[in-house]
């Protein structure tokens, strides 16, 4: 139900790149360079100029969103540079917790006080747009010249709703397999070759254990163990939902063996018991853990962290296939009474102007939804994170229909339940299957499949 | 008004039949529109399936008020786990919030040096926000990571608690029961300086002279708490339980911000099902239907805890020794 809650990052608003090529911060910027070629190359000629907002004084608009973490003040440096460059145009960004965001925003656009332009994540656009929050943006898309080959399918598709598009995609964030380098060269394992596959992880894993570290503490909470369960369970060949989103298919065998790795790796001593909220990441910065899965947004975090030795890859392969959680950020435009067509006019404008930057957003811990922006040479020739981007194909995504987050809830519930070792996991995914498919069956009425 | 005096036999002026409805006005304003009102559309809504967004909001009567008793429905399961959770927290937590802060403040009520320093400090938890408390006791009580079992670890006070059946680490947020010790340990430990200083009120209101005179029979101690320091308090006593137990029946910030309402669905209290079907899930009108029968059975045991606890008979009594105290004051 909560939306990503990133670990407190420290934010470095407005980082410059440095002379050398190798830091971090460095390839981010590079990453930034490269993404604002390609796509100011990709969209010099669709930029509308704001004309409609000349005529009279300054046009004022609201941009909600919940970038709670570092990626804030990227966004706010953002929306800065915005405003100095357009006279006619001011812009004021309020930044909450998605929590918060996900149940203020209808009630702010309902009472004439929500906000003209916002964020919703991949997985809540369908069911705002359901619910009458948002705009259809097919014109604007145009301008943008956005093509479908130039996105991920799945991100791509999620926003649109009955025939329109509603959503303009900002980013990716997959889940990245995130190393503490020192914790793996002290057990004798080789950090510029971390285990890629089930066999050499578990070797690894053992490895640390007979070192005395749990080596990969497995989270049961949502943030970032569910997004390591969906993982593994599209690994192992299975999905969330069947192929009409009708039912959830999670306890079927390919859901169980899934999750009886997660838990497995508990009873092995691979991963602490009774891991807490954030810990798997907290013990990862502390040197008591060796690997972690967890979202793009962490890099900020760690590369604050002075005397950290860490190091990030796409997502080793556990199961059959290459697979990994992420999820999108997408601009929308919210229907509100007393909007005016300048306001729109405007609107548009920033969401075009922000969407060609996504070279700077990208300093904020993010991956450029554009496939343009990723494939350059300039961005494969950065070697370590372009390994997250490197798994760009095997990305998967939380179906796209309303009101989904409901019933992947349950799936969650089963996570901690297992996890934490009160209950097997084939019962307790079976238990959450069958009250997802309730939901399902019930978001069906209400939505209108 | 001194003009007014020497005119004889006018009758007393006592206003309009309106002037108490003027004064209450304010108030009935603030009241009408942010309880009542609310109240009754709540009460509205909880009959039709409603999400104000959807074009559509069918009625539905009694319908979701059915769902809550029909075990197979959605909400079932979800409803009554959640007000099992509640009620297990208030069973937990308010013998302790009742009795500890009594105790409390019966010392705090002594004379001692930096009296007003410790009154301070045992008050001084319950200015804090749920948001702080539940943050900063998520990474005390953190199993692997948190300053509690490291501490316990110095001390080998762990041993204790496995001799009791705590795993290693002691699961404080991950596993039952120790979920509800932390819950309602951190609830006593924010909460405990509130009815402390109501106790403490009310302790400071038994006359005197009743303890005297008792000393003066020959009662002990705990005889002149029994009879003299208790019965003064009964006023205070159902005031205390009835919003101790009306706080804990709220529970909603502890267990969200420290459990999530885990391990499993374990922590998650009526207060977090009905947030999440409501704003969450957007089945307001079911959320309203839980809303109303959480609060009718609230409102239930507060009658009867208030029942339990008024003054029988014993209203005479009290009333005389207020009146010798005053009396008693005015002389000296």
């Amino acid at each position: 139900m909560s939306q990503p809650v990133p670990a407190p990052a420290r934010p470095r608003p407005g980082a410059q790149p440095r002379s050398s090529g190798l830091s971090r911060r460095g390839f981010l910027a590079g990453l930034g360079a490269v993404g604002l070629g390609a796509t100011v190359a990709a969209c010099s000629s669709g930029s509308p100029s704001p004309s409609g907002t000349s005529r009279g004084g300054v046009v004022d608009l609201t941009f909600w969103n919940g970038f709670t973490g570092g990626d804030g003040p990227v966004m706010q440096d953002l929306v800065d540079r915005f405003n100095a460059e357009h006279d006619g145009v001011d812009v004021t960004m309020t930044t909450m917790e998605w929590a918060d965001f996900h149940a203020k925003l209808p009630a702010a656009l309902t009472s004439g006080q929500g906000p003209h332009i916002a964020i919703q994540h991949l997985d809540s656009l369908p069911t705002s747009a359901a619910r009458g929050l948002l705009l259809p943006l097919d014109d604007l898309a145009a301008d943008l010249a956005l093509t479908a080959d130039d996105f991920i399918r799945p991100v791509w598709d999620a926003g649109i709703y009955a025939g329109a598009r509603y959503g303009i995609p900002l980013d990716v964030h997959p889940l990245g397999f995130f190393c503490n380098t020192a914790v793996m060269a002290g057990a004798g394992l080789d950090p510029a070759d971390p285990p890629m596959d089930r066999a050499s992880y578990e070797a690894a894993l053992d490895a640390l254990l007979a070192n005395g570290v749990a080596g990969h503490w497995m989270s049961p909470h949502t943030f970032t163990g569910g997004q390591t369960l969906q993982s593994l369970i599209w690994q192992f060949g299975g999905d969330l939902l069947d192929a009409d989103g009708a039912t959830a298919a999670w306890a079927r065998d390919e859901g169980v063996e899934a999750l009886s790795w997660m838990v497995d790796a508990v009873h092995r001593g691979w991963s602490a018991r009774d891991v807490g909220q954030d810990a798997d990441i907290i013990a990862l910065q502390n040197g008591q853990a060796a690997f972690n899965w967890n979202g793009i947004w962490s890099i900020n975090t760690l590369d604050g962290i002075s005397g950290l030795e860490w190091d990030v890859r796409r997502l080793p392969r556990i199961g059959s296939v290459d697979a990994a959680w992420a999820g999108s950020h997408n601009f929308v435009l919210t229907k509100q009474k007393g909007t005016t067509d300048d306001q729109l006019e405007a609107a548009r404008t920033f969401v075009n102007w922000v969407s060609q930057q996504s070279a700077a957003w990208a300093v904020g811990g993010q991956v450029p939804a554009r496939r343009s922006a990723r494939e350059s040479a300039e961005f494969q020739a950065l070697a370590p994170q372009a390994a997250i981007a490197e798994q760009a194909d095997d990305l998967r995504f939380p179906p796209s229909i309303p009101g989904i987050g409901d019933a992947i809830g349950e799936l969650y519930t089963a996570l901690n339940e297992a996890v934490l070792l009160v209950k097997e996991p084939r019962e307790a995914l079976a238990d959450a299957a069958a009250r997802a498919d309730q939901v399902l069956a019930d978001n069906r009425d209400r939505y209108g499949a | 008004m001194s003009a007014a005096l020497p005119t004889p036999r006018r009758p007393l002026r006592r206003g309009a039949w309106w002037t108490p409805w003027a004064f209450l006005a304010p108030f009935a304003l603030v009241f009408g529109t942010f309880v009542a009102l609310p109240a009754v559309r709540g009460l509205w809504m909880s009959l039709h399936d409603w999400d104000y967004l959807m074009p559509s909001k069918p009625f539905v009567g009694l319908g979701n008020y059915a769902d809550l008793f029909d075990s197979t429905s959605v909400v079932f399961q979800r409803f009554w786990d959640g007000m099992a959770a509640t009620g297990i927290f208030v069973v937990a937590s308010v013998p302790f919030l009742l009795t500890l802060p009594l105790l409390l403040a019966m010392a705090l009520n002594r004379r001692f040096p930096a009296r007003t320093f410790v009154r301070a400090v045992v008050f001084l938890p319950y200015v804090l926000g749920v948001a702080v408390v539940g943050v900063l006791f998520r990474f005390v009580l953190d199993p692997n990571l948190g300053v509690l079992n490291h501490l316990l670890g110095l001390t080998r006070l762990d041993r204790v608690l496995h001799a009791l059946g705590a795993g290693d680490p002691v699961p404080w947020l991950t596993a039952q029961p120790w979920t509800w010790v932390s819950l309602v340990g951190v609830t006593v430990w924010w909460t405990l300086g509130f009815n402390t200083i109501i106790y403490l009120a009310g302790l400071q209101d038994v006359p005197r002279e009743l303890y005297d005179a008792a000393q003066v029979d020959g009662a002990s101690p705990a005889q002149r708490f029994r009879h003299v320091t208790l019965p003064g308090l009964r006023p205070v006593l159902a005031f205390v339980l009835t919003m101790t137990f009306l706080a804990s029946a709220n529970m909603f910030g502890q267990s969200d911000l420290m459990t999530s309402g885990g391990p499993g669905t374990s922590t998650r209290t009526a207060l977090m099902v009905i947030l999440d079907t409501g704003l969450g899930q957007y089945r307001m009108g079911s959320a309203a239907a839980m809303g109303y029968l959480l609060s009718i059975g609230l409102g239930l045991v507060s009658i009867a805890s208030f029942w339990a606890l008024r003054e029988r008979g014993g209203g005479g009594r009290r009333r005389g020794a207020r009146a010798r105290r005053r009396a008693a004051g005015g002389a000296s």
